[in-house]
């Protein structure tokens, strides 16, 4: 999709994005460069995801791929994903406790927003049940 | 007025180089698969995974390096069937790293993501309705992921699970060019053929590599007197013959390889010896045969 301004017979630059609160719909504003005159891309709710589901980003993208980034992300329930290094430290936990172990490193990563579980996090959990 | 062709750029998206080098992430992770073959049917219910799992199991058995991806986002069964089932998905600083099957088979299906109940897939979506304008979209993204995102390593054969459908087999080549190589499975009963039929005629028309058809089911072979009953009354060997394409492999019934796949373990390992062990040792050796000459003819 691109804009044009019809008056200058320019194309527009794109100048920010931004979802709205409820996440459901997407807001993109570009100018003019002649004129600076702006417009403002409405999308509605389907569109809007449809973006997200091609994994790409309105205004273009900075940020490094993650793996399976979309996948996680769009999912409505998913499995956290573990790096080597955390699952070795699982798997130094006695089995016994282990799936309750990782039930609770998952259920504290999920409540702060985490998508893989690292030492680090699990160094949280370790240190919020000492508190 | 300008049109569109006539305006370069996207006023700073650059959507095309966004999805540039995602197809440049794949071909990157894709140099590292010798051969890469996608498995399809045109009807569901043909035992097209099974005929994956062992193919899959079956090529390691000659010493190949294999991994297999589970296309069917929504009905993944792939993980089930090579045992991998409850295993999770691990990251690595170069991806991720894939389920370790039997005989070393590298395993990654959505199932592996997914909660370890039943659940279906539910994608979390601002706009439940009409999913029909975006699910598509988003399906083609997360096969994309799968197949772009994980650290398959060295592989001599990576097999693509599809689901049943004579579209799907496009979809998964507009995605990775590279697979141009297809077997198709079917059972030899007309109706299951004519949908096959679809799916051949679709994939020849996009340059498909077709290997050839594999049979599944063709006949039973009674447990007492070892006697070979057809299952079907379809004649499969003319159908692919019109088609233009030979029979790769002809697997009889065999009620173990269901018991098998609900175990995740392939029947190829523990039954070698039977008519369907051979068969599936005999289509494995035609493949290995085949993408060695296609290797040199390179």
């Amino acid at each position: 999709m691109k804009f044009l301004c019809v008056a200058c017979d320019e194309a527009m630059q794109f100048v920010e994005a931004a979802e709205a609160p409820r996440g459901d719909t997407l807001t993109a504003v570009f100018g003019c460069p002649r004129c600076a005159a702006r417009v403002a891309l409405l999308a509605n709710p389907w569109e809007t995801q449809l973006v997200r589901s091609m994994g790409v980003s309105i205004g273009g993208r900075t940020a490094v791929h993650e793996p399976l980034e979309v996948v996680r992300a769009r999912l409505a329930e998913s499995r956290l994903l573990w790096t080597d290094e955390a699952e070795q430290r699982l798997a130094r936990v006695p089995e016994f406790v282990r799936p309750m172990v990782r039930e609770s490193v998952e259920h504290h990563a999920r409540e702060r927003g985490c998508r893989e579980i690292t030492c680090e996090v699990m160094d949280e959990v370790k240190s919020s049940m000492r508190m | 007025m300008k049109t569109y062709h006539e305006v370069a750029g996207d006023g700073g998206s650059d959507i095309p180089g966004q999805v540039a080098r995602r197809e440049a992430r794949m071909r990157v992770r894709m140099a590292s698969v010798a051969h890469s073959l996608a498995v399809m049917s045109g009807k569901g219910g043909v035992g097209k995974s099974a005929v994956t799992a062992n193919l899959a199991a079956a090529l390691a058995m000659l010493g190949h390096r294999v991994g297999v991806l589970d296309a069917d986002i929504n009905g993944p069964c792939m993980a089930k069937m090579l045992g991998v089932r409850g295993k999770a998905l691990k990251l690595a600083p170069d991806g991720v790293q894939p389920a370790a099957g039997p005989l070393g088979i590298k395993v990654v299906s959505m199932d592996l993501l997914l909660p370890r109940t039943a659940a279906p897939v539910e994608w979390d979506a601002p706009a439940p309705p009409h999913p029909h304008t975006w699910r598509g979209a988003l399906e083609a993204t997360a096969l994309e992921e799968f197949l772009a995102d994980t650290a398959w390593g060295e592989l001599d054969f990576l097999l693509v699970d599809l689901p049943p459908g004579p579209e799907r087999w496009a979809g998964l080549h507009g995605l990775l060019p590279q697979c141009d190589a297809v077997i198709a499975v079917t059972i030899p009963s007309q109706v299951a053929q004519l949908t096959m039929q679809r799916s051949v005629i679709s994939a020849q028309r996009l340059k498909a590599k077709l290997l050839g058809v594999v049979e599944n089911m063709c006949n039973y072979l009674c447990p007492q007197c070892g006697a070979s009953q057809p299952l079907f009354p379809a004649e499969g060997e003319a159908q692919a013959a019109a088609l233009g394409m030979p029979v790769l492999a002809r697997i009889p019934f065999d009620p173990r390889l269901a018991a098998c796949c609900d175990r995740g373990a392939p029947f190829v390992a523990a039954h070698r010896a039977t008519a369907a062990g051979t068969a599936f040792m005999a289509l494995a050796a035609r493949v290995s045969g085949y993408c060695d000459s296609r290797e040199e003819e390179r």
